[in-house]
């Protein structure tokens, strides 16, 4: 176990740019962008002596009593979305961390040699390509989520100051929000991740433990051959082979479920008629049915499969 | 103590090549064995199948472990260091301590840091800020603090200047080697190792074409310089080489009587990088 939570921290401190520094920097980037458009605002608003100040404080409380119940409720998803949004944003960078992660991952050791190095150690290749699964599916996200968090409330403060400037005290509609349910969600996200996740994770790494060199191609190139070449089947016709479906099941599977949010196609009445019902809709109370989708476990039972087949590799692919 | 290495009808084919040829020899603890042959002679094949790193054919007993089956477990009593600069580049100092520190259960932090705290490395370095010399520092120091019975070195001083060679074997000789440890080494830098080794194996073309302790090759090769008019006669004693210096002939023999040689001229111990040569006449032609 020891052994192990060093292997994954090892994994941090190798990748740091890509964990911790990437979603850093996005989220400071969509800060800034986010001040910048504020002050665009002002600025704009000054010059057309547009003035939104409302007055006074009785103002606000003339706006609380507007807000009926139901109202209420939808300023608070509409908080909460905020809240989500670089989250969401970084979770799309973070995609592209993983991926090319897992591509790396057993392959630029064996490149560099330091392959020789790491197996000088007394430790298990399984261990070893268990720690590369779990810094891809676990620690990264959760990193992306904590920093994606932390931007968002941010930027609600961001939002609060900028407008209390105008003497509208928001900090009452800030209760409306939910910075709780948005953690409970994001961070209980994260095992659906990992399930989803894991069959683009394992063709990565099977690929990376296996490819000669450039990983990259082989990884990409196989399954899209494979897919054109059913597709010119289909237009012969002489085989009867979905094509849209091997695209979308096989393809899309182990090349882009590395991308966060991919489950939400798997689950029914996703959406609805007012933010708060699409946000719950989103949220990991209903989300969590898709676990009883049997394609999500196929795809787990393909990767346990490919993840065994890179621990073979790792262990006897002898070119270093 | 028992057999630390015992290997029996070793082979292994590359697509091209025979690497290993039916391979057999037996190491003891407490010995240094120098492993040297030519360029693609099979001396690496040999070390990574000792070390579980390649698959093989035939019988191979590392402290009681078979590598193939027991590469983790046979790995917390083996270490090695596989030429320079396998250390990752990325890694700091600090790091690597670390790391090794909580995966190696035989490794002793202070040793190590006693080792460092001999070098100019700083703990936040980075293996890539560092020159060749001070990585294999750096490794030596994370190996030499480990308690193992058995450090394979291959190649471990290539492309260093002779300060880091001479002090990376003397560190090994002063603070690291005892009777309980067996060091295997291979090496193009035979006049570097000559002095430590107790034992010499040669190998070429897959084969070993020579296993023996040091004081019984000195009892065996014996080389003479002979003057030209006598030259004839060593002929005749079938020397295993000859070379001329200074109008003078040297002839190596392996295996004949000494006192007959000390009549035909000066008697000497041969070198073992002259031994070398000899051997692996007409490897590369």
């Amino acid at each position: 176990m020891k052994t192990f939570y060093w292997l994954v921290k090892r994994e941090l401190w190798e990748h740091r740019g890509g964990f911790l520094w990437t979603p850093i920097i996005v989220g400071g980037v969509f800060l800034l962008l986010n001040l910048m458009g504020i002050i665009t605002g002002e600025v704009m608003g000054g010059r057309h002596g547009f003035n939104i100040t409302l007055g006074s404080s009785n103002n606000m409380n003339l706006l609380a009593r507007a807000l009926d119940q139901q109202s209420m409720a939808t300023v608070g998803a509409g908080l909460d979305m905020v809240m989500y949004s670089p989250t969401m944003i970084i979770g799309m960078v973070l995609g592209f961390v993983v991926f090319f992660y897992c591509l790396g991952a057993l392959y630029d050791d064996r490149r560099d040699r330091s392959l020789l190095f790491w197996k000088s150690l007394p430790i298990s290749d399984t261990a070893t390509v268990l720690s590369k699964v779990v810094a891809a599916t676990v620690v990264a996200p959760l990193i992306a989520i904590i920093v994606g968090t932390l931007t968002g409330i941010l930027m609600l403060l961001m939002f609060a100051i900028a407008l209390s400037l105008h003497g509208v005290s928001v900090w009452h509609l800030l209760t409306l929000s939910h910075p709780f349910q948005v953690i409970a969600n994001l961070v209980g996200s994260i095992p659906l991740y990992v399930v989803w996740a894991l069959p683009t994770v394992g063709w990565l790494l099977l690929c990376s433990a296996w490819s000669r060199s450039k990983p990259f191609l082989w990884a990409v190139v196989l399954p899209v051959a494979v897919g054109i070449v059913i597709g010119w089947f289909n237009l012969l016709g002489t085989v009867d082979v979905q094509n849209s479906w091997y695209w979308r099941h096989v393809v899309g599977r182990v090349l882009l479920s590395v991308f966060p949010g991919g489950w939400l196609t798997q689950v029914q009445n996703i959406g609805g008629d007012d933010p708060a019902e699409v946000l719950s809709s989103l949220g990991v109370m209903h989300t969590y049915a898709v676990l009883g989708s049997p394609n999500i476990w196929i795809g787990v039972a393909a990767a346990a499969a490919m993840l065994a087949g890179a621990i073979w590799f790792r262990r006897w692919r002898d070119d270093s | 103590m028992s057999t630390v290495i015992t290997a029996s009808g070793l082979s292994k084919r590359y697509k091209h090549t025979q690497a290993l040829d039916n391979v057999s020899f037996q190491i003891e603890p407490g010995r240094i064995v120098g492993l040297i042959g030519p360029n693609g002679a099979g001396k690496t094949t040999a070390l990574k199948a000792i070390l579980g790193l390649t698959d093989f054919s035939g019988e191979l007993k590392v402290l009681g472990f078979d590598p193939r089956q027991q590469r983790d477990k046979l790995m917390g009593e083996v270490c090695f260091i596989a030429d320079v600069a396998v250390l990752p580049r990325w890694i700091k100092v600090k790091e690597a301590v670390d790391f090794v520190a909580n995966v190696h259960p035989r490794f002793d932090r202070r040793k190590c840091e006693a080792f460092l705290a001999r070098t100019k490395l700083t703990p936040d370095q980075r293996v890539r800020q560092m020159s060749k010399g001070m990585i294999v520092q750096l490794h030596l120091a994370l190996v030499m603090a480990i308690d193992a019975r058995l450090l394979i070195l291959d190649e471990p001083t290539l492309g260093l200047d002779i300060l880091y060679r001479k002090q990376f074997y003397q560190s090994l000789l002063e603070d690291y080697f005892d009777e309980n440890k067996t060091i295997v080494v291979t090496t193009h830098q035979v006049e570097e190792v000559e002095h430590i080794l107790t034992d010499l194996m040669f190998i070429r073309d897959g084969k070993i074409v020579l296993d023996a302790d040091m004081d019984a090759i000195g009892e065996r090769f014996i080389e003479v310089m002979v003057n030209a008019d006598r030259a004839d006669v060593a002929r005749q004693l079938k020397p295993v080489d000859e070379r001329q210096v200074f109008g003078k002939s040297i002839f190596l023999f392996d295996g004949v009587e000494r006192a007959r040689l000390e009549s035909l001229g000066e008697v000497r111990r041969p070198s073992v990088s002259d031994l070398f040569v000899a051997t692996m006449k007409g490897t590369y032609a």
